[in-house]
């Protein structure tokens, strides 16, 4: 029996919603073109949620194509900024409307924490359309004088059709599968309030919200073609988004790795591409810190989301006078706070792992930490019979060369170290491949300053950690990425600055 | 005195009319129990009577504005305000009819242009409240060992002080921008046209703005008006209106705490047409430019100076247009032009009619009342104007064009800046090089080319010499409601 295109369905937590199956293209939902699907299950108890229809190579141009229409047809392209931003403000109602199903689809389908997903993650997302939507009347190109003999002008033009997604390329935009609808709007809001069309493929572990979601931007108004959105595995979809010769830009989120080949398939068109990759941010702690503040940011800094944060600040520096002080009150915190559990339960803080894939990536590297010989300080193994679930770990003693401080985990797992001077923090610090988030804990106003200035790092966080606001740039530096996302930094990823030169006097 | 009378108007719509001040989210009496009378220039007849702010009133407003300044808004987040004026203009739209009727009655514009401006007003609070949480200071690096930013903060009280040609639109011109940066505003309206500010008023607590943030007061110019420019705990005052009362405004600012000032005021904008335009068009905009709102618009192009090559057929042809004009009763679909706003107003209009006949100028049509009642003008044409006659050099502000020929482009630059004003101008040309040379020499806050009273919330509007100081509108008016706080700190040690 063929699967249907939508489908009724009971979450955990009693909630009824419609779920769409299909691939969104022209704003209908659709069957792959070759019938293929795929299945999603939940991380809590492992079990099948739904099959979702997956795209291959040929819905991917299917998609594109639309895209391609939509962003040359003037029911987009020739309606007013004010016009584009009004659509995005309906659309952040109508997510705002829709709060609770879209958390709880997040809750069941990742197993992010029902409190968190709906406070936070929802919020937010709100909160960027919006921010975004303002936005889209406010792009503004320039006049520059050069003299008399010339009327020079800038028009800031959408790039075109974008793949996002999370694991490929094609101006579409691609999207971690730790906060997917955080990650669909920081995508889509500054790609469509600067004119833009798009090709959103969401991650194969975590397909169903960017569905949901997809129905909303139809009711929000915004014309078919403008927003498409598929489900699809990386390396079939994801390869074709970032192979595609009609795709003008990719914005990807996810693995270092996975953004290196879509580095070299962009180079297919030469596609402007953006990436925000992998990170192992330091957290530093200096003999002046507040230690309590420093304990309990250091503990959402890498244990929050089950520490799938790209952000996470996963290393954890501290002076030497005050680090067994710091070890010991950073386990009564994680104990205290790290209540593993079912994510729909308002106790819980921290839920299951994503996937089976990433549970046993995490078990290895707890092997390898004991192998090294770092000191286990808590945790170290998986959590209970069923489901994803690990218990938070925490290493110390861990040296600059180990395995577990060099390689990002992505799990509730902790290294952390001491140091003795100021430039020995720094020069461990930097010592990475990445350069994503840092934090600084000190009161020292001229230490804060100079030191956040010499870190590697596209974001540092003096006196918290991952703190962020859609109104402050966020990227990487080195193997973390390219260019920055929120803020008004992300628009520059999605216009193209067209200079025009007007001759009033120069003749030949 | 009750503080609301109901009003049904000619459109059916029945309302409650706010007659207090509204202060602190609250309406009060005048403390002296003063109030004066609001007419409808359509029947000359009174409407009702509105609470009068003396310079006591002033000060209670000032006093909760710094309060709520000091305390309670200077606590919300740059999100938060952009989110009250966004519920703002979504208030705006969800009452438009009962707004644009309003406004009709005191106002004496039609209904239809009214739901315009009502709408052009939520555009300006979405755009502000969109701009909100976007204003942004700087980081400078100067050299090593120091850390540098600019911070962009708000001024604090800001008075305002809004005309009676678009009441409901000035008065989201100014609250817009100024609320969107962090400030608190006491915003005064005409003397002609109080009634529209105060139902606008009742919508503010509703949109969630906390006490004392928003105060709306109606009051007359030489008694509010000249409290506000004078008050020394106002920190601003924001002025649209004649050149003659911006300088009075300027003056007391000056003598009083120095007060920041901008100011919106006179125009006799110039709309040149040359040979090559394409004439219809032109026509069209040029009847826009002069007669729209009755020509009641400071940036009205009211000086038309046509090029020798087509000035018969243009003149020919613009009496034809204009007789399209509709004039009557604002609450008429119909009705293009409505009365003019104010006995005063009518007086003054009809003089400079006068002066033009003794001064020897044409008249193509026009030049008498309209009707028996009501403050109505005929659509009125003056040819073979020359430059010295006052009724091309002063600001008429009424529905009375006055129309010359030029010969060059050279003329047509030095004639349109012959003029202490320079709000805006028109040029209507087919040729890239004449548009661009033109729009150059101009000496104009705007120039629009092949169109007329193109205004719009996202570009800068105001004047250059007497016609004002700074821009509105735009992400320009950001700056006049914000000041640049340079915080320097030194990474480096001592100084030896």
């Amino acid at each position: 029996m063929t699967l249907p295109l939508f489908k009724e369905l009971t979450a955990p937590n009693g909630k009824k919603f419609n779920q769409p199956l299909g691939l969104f293209i022209n704003n209908e939902f659709v069957k792959s073109q070759s019938g293929k699907t795929l299945t999603t299950i939940s991380p809590t108890d492992e079990t099948e949620i739904t099959d979702v229809y997956a795209a291959d190579a040929a819905d991917v141009d299917i998609a594109v194509k639309a895209a391609r229409a939509a962003f040359l047809n003037p029911a987009w392209c020739d309606i007013s900024p004010a016009e584009r931003g009004q659509l995005l403000y309906k659309l952040a109602d109508l997510v705002q409307q829709h709060e609770e199903q879209l958390a709880t689809i997040e809750t069941w389908d990742m197993g992010k924490p029902y409190t968190v997903a709906k406070a936070e993650d929802l919020a937010e997302s709100v909160n960027v359309f919006k921010y975004y939507a303002g936005w889209a009347d406010k792009v503004e190109g320039r006049t520059i004088d050069t003299g008399p003999n010339k009327l020079a002008y800038t028009l800031h033009q959408p790039v075109g059709v974008c793949g996002q997604s999370k694991t490929h390329l094609i101006f579409t935009k691609k999207t971690y599968n730790n906060r997917f609808n955080k990650m669909a709007a920081w995508k889509l809001a500054p790609a469509l309030a600067c004119g833009n069309t798009v090709v959103l493929k969401s991650a194969e572990q975590t397909p169903l919200s960017a569905l949901y979601l997809a129905q909303l931007v139809k009711e929000a108004g915004f014309p078919p073609g403008v927003v498409n959105v598929l489900t699809g595995y990386g390396k079939t979809a994801g390869a074709a988004i970032a192979g595609h010769e009609d795709v003008d830009k990719i914005a990807f989120t996810g693995s270092t790795a996975t953004a290196r080949h879509i580095m070299k398939a962009a180079s297919v068109n030469l596609k402007n591409i953006t990436l925000e990759t992998g990170g192992k941010s330091p957290l530093i702690i200096f003999e002046d810190a507040d230690l309590e503040q420093a304990v309990k940011w250091g503990h959402v800094g890498i244990m929050h989301n089950m520490g799938q944060v790209c952000t996470a600040t996963s290393r954890i520096l501290v002076h030497e006078s005050v680090y067994s002080q710091f070890i010991e009150k950073f386990k009564k915190e994680t104990a205290k706070v790290s209540v593993v559990g079912d994510p729909f339960s308002e106790k819980t803080f921290q839920g299951p792992q994503v996937s089976k894939q990433q549970h046993e990536r995490i078990l290895e590297y707890i092997e390898h930490g004991k192998a090294e010989g770092a000191t286990l300080v808590s945790g170290g193994t998986p959590h209970g019979e069923k489901g994803f679930f690990v218990a938070p770990t925490i290493f110390a003693d861990v040296k600059a060369h180990h395995k577990i401080n060099q390689e990002e985990v992505f799990g509730p797992f902790v290294v952390i170290d001491k140091f003795s001077t100021q430039e020995e923090a720094i020069s461990r610090a930097n010592g990475t491949q990445y350069g994503l988030g840092a934090s600084i804990f000190t009161k020292d106003i001229t230490r804060a300053h100079r030191v956040a200035a010499k870190l590697d790092a596209g974001m540092v966080w003096i006196n918290s950690s991952n703190d962020s606001h859609y109104a402050i740039p966020f990227g990487g530096v080195k193997q973390s990425g390219i260019g920055r996302e929120l803020g008004q930094y992300a628009l520059s990823a999605y216009t193209n600055a067209k200079a025009v030169h007007v001759n009033l006097g120069t003749v030949l | 005195m009750s503080l609301t009378q109901t009003i049904e108007l000619p459109n059916g719509v029945k309302y409650e009319q706010p007659l207090g001040l509204f202060i602190n989210n609250e309406w009060v009496n005048s403390v002296d129990g003063g109030s004066f009378e609001v007419i409808n220039p359509t029947t000359e007849k009174v409407i009702t009577s509105v609470q009068e702010a003396s310079e006591k009133d002033v000060d209670i407003a000032v006093k909760a504005a710094r309060a709520a300044f000091e305390g309670e808004w200077s606590q919300v987040t740059p999100q938060d305000r952009g989110r009250y004026l966004n519920n703002l203009a979504d208030l705006f739209e969800k009452n438009r009819l009962l707004l644009a009727s309003v406004e009709a009655l005191d106002n004496g514009k039609a209904v239809s242009e009214a739901q315009g401006d009502v709408q052009a007003a939520a555009n300006v609070f979405r755009y502000y409240g969109g701009w909100a949480d976007k204003v942004h200071g700087k980081v400078i690096d100067t050299a090593p060992g120091k850390f540098n930013y600019t911070k962009q903060e708000p001024v604090g009280v800001c008075g305002q002080i809004i005309p009676w040609n678009f009441p409901i639109l000035m008065w989201s011109w100014k609250i817009g921008p100024a609320i969107a940066t962090g400030n608190v505003v006491i915003i005064k309206s005409a003397e002609q046209t109080p009634l529209s500010a105060l139902v606008a008023a009742t919508l503010i607590k509703e949109a969630g703005f906390p006490p004392g943030v928003i105060n709306v007061i109606s009051g007359l110019g030489r008694v509010a008006g000249a409290a506000i420019s004078a008050h020394m705990d106002i920190d601003k005052v924001a002025f649209t209106g004649s050149t003659p009362v911006g300088r009075m405004i300027m003056k007391a600012a000056a003598n009083s705490n120095l007060k920041k000032v901008t100011l919106e005021l006179g125009g006799k904008s110039p709309n040149i047409v040359f040979d090559d335009a394409n004439v219809d068009d032109a026509i069209s905009w040029v009847n826009f430019g002069i007669f729209f709102n009755h020509g009641q618009v400071c940036c009205a192009g009211s000086r038309i100076y046509v090029q020798e090559g087509i000035y018969d057929k243009f003149v020919e042809a613009f009496k034809a247009r204009i007789t399209k004009n509709v004039v009557g009763d604002p609450f008429h679909p119909e009705t293009f032009q409505g009365p003019q706003v104010s006995q005063l107003q009518f007086d003054r209009v009809m003089s400079y009619i006068e002066h033009g006949k003794q001064e020897g100028a044409k008249i193509e049509c026009g030049g008498g009342r309209h009707g028996t009642s009501g403050y109505f003008i005929q659509p009125t044409i003056f040819s073979n104007v020359t430059e010295d006659m006052k009724i091309m050099q002063e600001e008429i502000f009424g529905p009375v064009a006055s129309i010359a020929k030029f010969k060059t482009l050279d003329d047509a630059i030095r004639i349109g800046n012959n003029t202490t004003f320079g709000l805006a101008s028109a040029v209507h040309t087919t040729s890239l090089a004449t548009a661009i040379d033109v729009s150059n020499r101009l000496k104009a806050g705007t120039v629009w080319i092949n169109t007329y009273n193109a205004l719009h919330h996202q570009l800068p509007f105001g004047g250059y010499k007497e016609s004002g100081i700074g821009r509105e509108l735009g992400k320009a008016a950001l700056a006049n409601y914000t000041q640049t706080k340079t915080v320097c700190i030194n990474l480096a040690g001592g100084k030896d």
